[in-house]
């Protein structure tokens, strides 16, 4: 019972975790980036394509193979995401528009499109095949042991998951590149005196946020859902706890890789546990509750390392002094 | 230092390139149009060639069911109007708090948690009390819930800065998993969905969309008046403009921002008044149909200016009716196709924005 | 012995619109000296050196770096040959640390290794004699380790050419003498240094040659020398400075504002109003000279009420003895209480007594102005928010020295900026920007502002025309009290002038002006007496008319208690 719910802690939390991973990179660089649903069903569509184009392509479904499969679909799912994402680097970083309105479209423009191509372009007939491989864990039978069921039965995403959000924590806090990031995301205009590419940059963040955001839908749709899809607006939803999750982890990937499976827990004991429909929503309500808390506890103690990026949501315009 | 004010060449970032941007300190209100009358344009044809693209039929027909969608019967009008009203009374909601750099994206949470009040007054009260009553109390039900959705994001605000963008957006959320709660509480098994509603419901006049229409028009000129004319649209301009210069002059900031949102929240409590007491609908979670969030981008169009908004609700609300005529038209299964032409104009306008706020500059050979 | 040219400006002209900031600049800096960049504000000194730093790109001329001509186009640019600017507002990320802030941008294509850094940088502080804790995050710092740390970046970067953009600006004294030992000694290492800077005794005490620029030229480059301040002045001016103030004697002077023992301590901790007592005078002009950053800005504001307050008090006196009581300020339950306690006379000298007198007995006496006070009224200011203060009827004028960013609201006209202060005047909900676009037009016509029309974003206007609008505004409710933080900043010498002689009429006009300045020679040429404050505290009060700069001089850097 237990080992269920975390497993399937886990892999809910994975898919905000990824939303989450991506969200931080851009915001670390200063851009609030509100189409983060929108990236994240984008994402979810390209690397469906790219599953369907795989598994049509093949003679009999049974063919699949775990590597190509898988390739393939990161690929499209990356080139999709990071359309997308381009289109709002485009908007906010070199036309320098409004950040939240931009996003904004982004979400309505990326549930529509990734719709439209799931409808008319993803043929499902062979994702039961499919996801087989997506869900497939690492060791192929951890037994009946707890621990290590959950430990070790998950899919190669959940993985990928948790490796991305240490890379990306080392990345930030150890390397150059994670110091200029950062110091764009605080004071562009410091940077930009420091000979830093402040475009360059931002341009970075989103479309490496946008890839990995849009990882999560795809695992939710191909691995947790096993390859069935009825809309974009849950992944949306996602979408939206993915920001809530960057708040209350306080721009931090250790910490999200934790605050993920504690949201992914709340929304899975809203199915896992024996309670009145009533209660289980109430449960799903609880990650923006806690959101908000964290978000009014962090303003009161008003400590600045716990403070969003400093130029968050700003365009920089370097004659702007 | 009078020189930083000036227009300075940009060095590094477009090395080589033979022009360079430079920020606009205005632009002529024809040329601003002009812009934004390219970009719809503009957004509408790619639209116009995408959705061809996906079918048999000509570009011109997209327009032509564009039309028919908006304009085709006498009620498609009516409904055109009482959307672009909605949107509107969204907009109002919105505005003070923009204006006052205050960037309020919970309308859809304060609209929603405003429609629940109303809803639940009239589910459980409906039939009880007399109908003048009822409405009564469901008109001052979503004008408290929303102003207390509002208030909290601006209290905060008001007292320890806290960031009221991700606040406003977590209390949309937590309003939506409100409703679905009561709708698990309260809804016995089975159905699942809140009803429709038989009581509280407003009397028609002509049909039930004109008083509808009719309040957010008024509701908007006032809005235009109180934020140009009156002392405290005043004051909302000074504390946007400068938080300094508004202690300066004794304006109390935090008073300011919590008057302001007291005011959004109640706007945005008649909006979701009237989405429920107009004709009883049951409630869901996106009863709001994401206005919140549309009328963000109205305002924006609109540059704040409601006078301005008339023009960018009724253009958002006409292609949105108009494309659910395209999709039937060009036989598209698919509805996302509105989500896509939508965002599509939205990025040609936001875009556009670039070309009203800066200037490119082509730079003339050596010297001068 | 001829040191060796690094820098050779040929011809450099730079316009912004259709102000030329730089006019055919050709001057040279050498290894291993210290050049100072004199001239006053907005002679175009910060423009030339930001060609230098990458900032700006000239429109005409050439750079020769080493004898090479170079394109500098970005700060980037700069780096690579060598050259590092520490701008006058430091660009360091408050919340990363030293260290971290001195790495930034650096890619010298080792690994990033911040022990390393670290190291480094302790290697710098002891050759030239720094001292910064590299792992202190710059938000908890104070201004002159910021600038260390700005140094130390430069320095980081393997810079030999310092450009430093007016660096004692916001130093104590001391901080000053530090940083002069340390710019000799990276001198001595062979570095070239340049400061930017309008302050001749600093001037003659650290540079070994001095370039003069005036309106956008290069008037000429001496080695410092073989040159006096009075040579400097005249460059650097064009004539003699005779600051032709127009000073009348005192008269009538009586004490309006009364601060007693004011404290005040910062959101940082750190205390920056300590002890500080003092009274102004109607009708004279009161200086406060002091060191930027002494608690002048501090002090106003407190008076203004935007500072909160740890102890101490602030008294203004009315003066109405002997004048008539009126319903301007008084409410009639007012008039009868103070009548009750005595406070009033008749005009032949008895005391008032209300007793059996009707209401409009008592307010048609009022209205013919046939109560006097016995006394001037006194009324304490301490805690009161601008809007209180002004309900008890203080005139009380303050124009801050962020014009833009306080004293006015930089996107709105110069109608919608003069009814700031009197916007809530009437019953109505509504504005009347009647009598707004009346006081508009006497501003703009009084003060010769040079704006297209009234509806222009004072933005738009220059700084003289700016910093016009606002001080026509303050005085223009004939105030009892006007305080002026650096009034005349980047304005140029007529501006100057004009807000000097507006200063002068409010003082013959009988207000009590609190003028804060930077410039001792106008403090000495303006002021009647001057209040001069180190540290927070007043560390004295003398004549202006007798006083010389080098007491001033003394009393600004005075630290013992």
């Amino acid at each position: 019972m237990l080992t269920n719910f975390l497993i399937g802690a886990i892999a809910l939390g994975v898919v905000l975790l990824y939303g989450c991973l991506g969200e931080t990179l851009m915001e670390k660089a200063g851009q609030l980036n509100l189409g983060i649903p929108g990236i994240m069903c984008m994402g979810t569509a390209g690397g469906c394509f790219g599953a369907a184009l795989y598994m049509n392509g093949l003679a009999f479904a049974g063919d699949a193979v775990w590597f190509p499969l898988i390739l393939i679909s990161i690929c499209f799912s990356i080139l999709f995401s990071v359309f997308t994402g381009l289109i709002y680097a485009f908007l906010t970083v070199t036309l320098r528009c409004n950040q939240n309105i931009t996003g904004l479209a982004i979400t309505t423009f990326g549930t529509g499109l990734s719709q439209f191509i799931m409808e008319v372009y993803v043929p499902r007939d062979r994702f039961d095949a499919a996801s087989v491989l997506f869900s497939k864990g690492f060791v192929n039978d951890p037994g009946a042991n707890g621990v290590l069921r959950v430990l070790f039965s998950h899919g190669v995403f959940v993985y990928l998951a948790i490796a991305l959000a240490l890379v990306f924590s080392f990345v930030l806090k150890r390397t150059r590149l994670g110091l200029h990031l950062r110091a764009v995301g605080e004071s562009p205009a410091a940077a930009d005196a420091d000979g830093i590419n402040v475009t360059g940059y931002k341009y970075g963040a989103i479309l490496a946020g946008s890839a990995v955001a849009g990882f999560g839908g795809l695992f939710y749709t191909m691995d947790y859902l096993k390859g069935s899809w009825e809309n974009a607006s849950t992944i949306e939803s996602f979408g939206w706890l993915a920001i809530a999750l960057v708040i209350f982890t306080l721009w931090r990937p250790t910490v999200s890789i934790f605050g993920s499976i504690l949201f992914g827990a709340l929304l899975i004991a809203a199915f896992v546990l024996n309670g009145t429909s009533s209660q289980k929503e109430l449960l799903k309500l609880l990650p923006y509750v806690i959101t908000v808390l964290v978000l009014v506890i962090t303003s009161i103690r008003n400590k600045k390392e716990n403070q969003p990026p400093a130029s968050l949501g700003l365009s920089y315009f370097r004659e702007d002094r | 230092m009078e020189q930083k004010n000036g227009p300075a060449s940009m060095p590094k970032q477009h090395q080589g390139l033979p022009f360079h941007i430079i920020k606009r300190v205005n632009i002529p209100i024809w040329k601003k149009i002009l812009v934004y009358a390219i970009a719809i344009a503009g957004g509408l044809l790619l639209s116009g060639l995408i959705c061809a693209a996906f079918s048999d039929e000509s570009p011109l027909y997209f327009f032509t069911c564009l039309f028919k969608g908006a304009f085709g019967t006498e009620r498609k009008i009516w409904l055109l109007l009482l959307d672009a009203a909605l949107l509107l009374g969204v907009s109002m909601a919105l505005i003070p708090a923009f204006k006052m750099k205050f960037w309020n994206l919970g309308g859809n949470g304060q609209i929603l948690i405003a429609c629940l009040c109303s809803y639940s007054l009239s589910f459980f009260l409906g039939g009880k009390i007399p109908e003048w009553l009822l409405l009564l109390l469901m008109f001052a039900a979503s004008l408290v819930s929303g102003i207390i959705w509002a208030l909290i994001p601006a209290l905060f605000k008001a007292f320890f800065n806290t960031n009221e963008t991700l606040f406003t957006l977590m209390m949309n959320y937590i309003a939506t998993g409100i409703v679905l709660y009561c709708r698990a509480s309260w809804i016995s098994s089975g159905s699942a969905q809140f009803p429709t509603l038989t009581n509280g419901i407003l009397p028609k006049i002509y049909n039930n969309m004109l008083p509808t229409v009719v309040v957010f028009v008024l509701l908007t000129l006032v809005m235009f008046v109180y934020l140009k004319y009156s002392k405290h649209g005043y004051e909302i301009s000074v504390v946007g403009e400068s938080v300094n210069t508004a202690k300066y002059i004794g304006i109390n900031v935090k008073k300011v921002i919590i008057r302001t949102m007291i005011l959004s929240g109640a706007i945005a409590g008649l909006v979701g008044f009237f989405l429920i007491a107009r004709t009883g609908p049951g409630l869901s979670g996106d009863t709001t149909n994401n206005m919140g969030f549309t009328a963000i981008m109205t305002s924006w169009l609109a540059s704040f200016n409601p006078l301005l908004m008339f023009l960018s609700c009724f253009f958002i609300s006409f292609i949105t009716r108009g494309m659910s005529q395209v999709q039937q038209g060009f036989h598209l299964t698919s509805n996302s196709i509105v989500s896509i032409v939508v965002g599509l104009i939205y990025f040609c306008v936001i875009a556009c924005s670039f070309f009203i706020n800066y200037r490119i500059v082509f730079r003339k050979k050596e010297g001068k | 012995m001829a040191k060796e040219v690094l820098i050779e400006f040929q011809n450099i002209t730079k316009a912004f619109g259709s102000l030329v900031a730089n006019n055919g600049i050709s001057m040279d800096v050498l290894r291993g000296e210290i050049l100072s960049v004199l001239g006053e504000n907005g002679c175009g000194k910060t423009t030339l050196m930001n060609m230098l730093a990458g900032i700006y790109y000239p429109d005409s001329g050439r750079i020769l770096i080493r004898g090479k001509e170079t394109a500098i186009r970005s700060p980037k640019d700069a780096f690579d040959q060598k050259i590092g600017m520490i701008h006058q507002h430091f660009k360091l990320i408050p919340v990363f640390s030293a260290a971290e802030n001195v790495v930034l941008g650096v890619n010298n294509g080792s690994g990033y290794n911040l022990k390393n850094a670290k190291k480094t940088i302790g290697e710098m502080c002891d050759r030239y004699g720094f001292h910064i804790d590299p792992d202190k995050k710059i938000y908890e710092m104070s201004v002159s380790e910021k600038q260390t740390v700005e140094i130390i970046k430069v320095l980081y970067r393997g810079a030999d050419i310092l450009i430093l953009d007016e660096p004692t600006a916001v130093l104590t004294p001391q901080e000053i003498e530090k940083l002069f030992a340390v710019l000799r000694a990276m001198r001595d290492d062979g570095k070239s240094i340049i400061i930017i800077t309008h302050k001749l005794n600093e001037v003659m005490e650290i540079s070994d040659r001095v370039a003069v620029l005036r309106k956008g030229q290069h008037i000429a480059t001496v080695e410092t020398g073989k040159t006096n301040v009075q040579q400097l002045t005249e460059m650097m001016v064009g004539k003699k400075i005779t600051l032709n103030i127009d000073r009348e004697q005192v008269k009538d002077t009586a004490d309006r504002l009364q601060i007693v023992d004011l404290n005040c301590t910062n959101a940082e901790g750190v205390k920056v109003l300590d002890h500080v007592s003092f009274t102004a005078k109607s009708g004279e002009i009161l200086g406060i000279a002091g060191i930027a950053g002494s608690g002048q800005k501090e002090l106003l504001e407190a008076i203004a009420g935007l500072q909160k307050l740890d102890s101490g008090s602030i008294i203004f006196n009315r003066p109405k003895k002997n004048l008539p009581v009126s319903f301007f300020h008084k409410t009639m339950g007012q008039v009868i209480a103070l009548a009750a306690q005595g406070k009033f006379h008749y005009e032949d000298g008895t005391p008032v007594d209300f007793t059996g007198k009707s209401k409009k007995e008592i307010r048609a006496l009022v209205n013919d102005g046939k109560i006097l006070f016995n006394e001037d009224e006194v009324m304490s200011l301490r805690d009161k928010t601008p809007l209180q203060i002004r309900e008890l009827g203080v005139r009380l004028s303050f124009v801050p020295e962020d014009r833009l960013g306080m004293g006015l609201v930089g996107s709105m006209d110069i109608i919608d900026n003069m009814m700031l202060r009197s916007y809530r005047k009437g019953k109505s909900i509504l504005l009347n920007r009647k009598r707004p676009e009346t006081l508009a037009n006497e501003v703009v016509k009084g003060l010769e502002v040079v704006t297209p029309d009234l509806h222009t974003p004072v933005r738009k206007l220059s700084g003289g025309n700016v910093q016009k609008v606002l001080v026509g505004r303050e005085i223009s409710s004939a105030p009892k009290v006007l305080m002026a933080a650096y009034p005349v900043r980047g304005l140029d010498i007529n501006s100057s002038y004009l807000i000097y002689n507006l200063l002068s009429k409010q003082k013959k006009d009988g207000a009590a002006v609190i003028f804060v300045g930077e410039d001792l020679d106008v403090l000495l040429g303006l002021c009647d007496r001057i209040l001069v404050m180190n540290a927070g505290r007043v560390t004295g009060i003398v004549d202006a008319r007798s006083v010389t700069k080098e007491e001033i001089g003394f009393l600004m850097t005075k630290t013992d208690k």
